[in-house]
């Protein structure tokens, strides 16, 4: 039930409460200006901007491998989905076929880093709500993914491994043990999790019934993800538009429609368990073969036209629209990042709503700052 | 019917003279009706595979209200708003991508555009109230104004920003 049923708010016994864009519960440099009545938000306006760093004109100054670094730098949590979709649309606009092991090695990575990402939200998330254990047993499960990953690509969070047609480094032997190992303890972890945090009474009462989004606003403002799959719309990139080896795997789309934040902290901790299975399968069939296409452009020059990508981050549905005039750099690079329209109901869904459960709704949403402003 | 064939249909409405058979294939170019005095028709389906969208709709600016209304009737929902500048043409064009919650697989791209010195859009903030930021978004960027918009201030750029570092001829 929303709060709005219960009380009649006053408007003209309001005061403007400034929210960041130095809060710790804003996780980065955000702003939102609330105007209260007592504890409860009458209305809200969020301010951007305080990272933005202009990554698209960026991308009309660089050439096209120049520019795989930002990824990184976009969604620090998450980067090697973001790294993939802008792999994806320069592959398409110039027709590089990637080999079928690296296809394999990719999704395998960017499942690993889907896991780290949900580690840091859970941990966070938890932290807003004054549950400061779980944020140290999901760091420590953490680290192991970054040690993994930064044996194969040599950096720990902003990853630039992807290249066109294929990846930097083939993975070795040490890699896939210490993967098998770390998916053996990290199901044990989730079933610690589960008993530590999931089932928690003040976990539910902050969470059961707070920051509803119905479907009907979702479609409005564009929201994917464990946003929109948290509502009950079954969307999830991987599935509606399957790119890479995904059509081969088993896995499923966690769908719950709580509508509310706790639906939304469910779909999540699915989600890694799915992540898991879909590790499991890859290290069960990965092909032998090369990394890197043995017949690539050395320079890269789409022919002119746009083109589309869409990938499935951590966060949700992250696009890139590739305008090409032919030329080695892009005329114009349009990065759509989920996060974005995930906040932007933020203003509309928290009126009425206690200002430390909105808190906790902001939280729900997994806000990565930087990808939103980039 | 598939989706991708329903949207046709539903803009049919907005270009009763080209009717909805002027939809040409991308690449082959193979167009339905006699006419050949345009190359693409308004409503333009393109190969997904090379492309990575299904639909193309050209617009002008005063059916992009229309377009909106019409794409949220058949559930789209809204992926973001950029604009491209096109300063040969003395043209600024607006990009709108739509895409649905669905497994019937349909990315529709509605473009329209608008002179270069003095931009000016509709706003569709009426249907899709997600479109607020990217309109701000594309304001900050490339100086379109969006008629109606409830609040057009800078959203990414400074509040006192008088740039639009978008455009082809912006030197920082």
């Amino acid at each position: 039930m929303n709060q709005m049923d219960l009380i009649e708010l006053q408007p003209d016994e309001t005061f403007v409460l400034n929210v960041g864009p130095q809060h710790p519960a804003t996780h980065g440099v955000l702003r939102v200006k609330m105007t209260m009545d007592g504890e409860y938000i009458y209305d809200a306006e969020t301010v951007l901007g305080y990272i933005h760093r202009m990554h698209e004109k960026m991308a009309e100054n660089r050439t096209y491998a120049q520019y795989m670094p930002n990824m990184g730098r976009l969604d620090y949590l998450s980067a090697m989905a973001f790294n993939h979709g802008y792999a994806l649309v320069v592959e398409r606009a110039c027709g590089i076929e990637v080999p079928e092991r690296a296809e394999y090695i990719r999704v395998l990575t960017v499942e690993l880093n889907r896991i780290s990402s949900h580690l840091v939200w859970l941990g966070a998330f938890v932290l807003d709500l004054g549950g400061f254990t779980p944020l140290m047993y999901c760091f420590d499960d953490r680290e192991y993914i970054l040690d993994l990953l930064e044996s194969i690509t040599g950096s720990r969070l902003t990853y630039c491994y992807f290249r066109f047609g294929g990846l930097y480094n083939d993975i070795d032997e040490p890699f896939i043990e210490g993967t098998r190992r770390f998916v053996k303890r990290m199901y044990k972890e989730l079933k610690m999790y589960a008993k530590l945090v999931t089932g928690n009474i003040i976990l539910m009462k902050r969470l059961r019934g707070h920051g509803i989004i119905d479907q009907n606003m979702c479609q409005r403002y564009g929201a994917t993800g464990p946003v929109a799959r948290g509502s009950g719309i079954n969307y999830d990139v991987r599935r509606n538009e399957p790119y890479s080896v995904y059509p081969e795997l088993d896995f499923d789309i966690p769908v719950d429609d709580g509508c509310d934040s706790y639906a939304r902290y469910l779909v999540r901790m699915e989600e890694m368990v799915q992540s898991l299975r879909i590790i499991e399968q890859i290290l069960a069939k990965l092909p032998e073969g090369p990394i890197n296409p043995a017949k690539k452009p050395k320079i890269i020059k789409p022919p002119p036209g746009d083109y589309y990508a869409a990938v499935e981050t951590a966060r949700g549905n992250f696009g890139i629209r590739l305008v090409s005039d032919g030329g080695k750099n892009a005329y114009r690079l349009k990065l759509r990042s989920p996060t974005y329209s995930n906040m932007h109901l933020f203003d509309e869904a928290c009126r009425g709503m206690l200002i430390a459960d909105a808190l906790a709704f902001m939280g729900s949403l997994d806000l990565v700052i930087p990808e939103m402003d980039r | 019917m598939s989706i991708l064939e329903k949207t046709i249909q539903a803009f049919a409405e907005l270009f009763p003279e080209e009717a909805a058979a002027t939809v040409a294939v991308d690449g082959t170019a193979e167009e339905q009706t006699e006419k050949d005095s345009e190359a693409e028709g308004p409503v333009v389906a393109r190969d997904y595979a090379t492309r990575g969208f299904h639909l193309d709709i050209g617009v002008a600016p005063d059916q992009l209200v229309r377009a909106a209304e019409i794409l949220f009737a058949l559930d789209y929902f809204i992926e973001s708003i950029t604009g491209v500048d096109w300063p040969k043409e003395k043209q600024i064009e607006a990009v709108y991508d739509f895409c649905r919650y669905d497994f019937d697989l349909c990315r529709v791209v509605v473009r329209t555009r608008t002179p270069r010195d003095e931009p000016r859009l509709p706003t569709i903030t009426g249907i899709y109230t997600g479109a607020n930021w990217h309109e701000r978004e594309t304001h900050d960027f490339f100086g379109v104004v969006f008629d109606g918009h409830p609040n057009l201030i800078p959203l990414l750029l400074p509040e006192d920003a008088d740039f639009h570092p978008l455009l082809k001829d912006f030197t920082a």
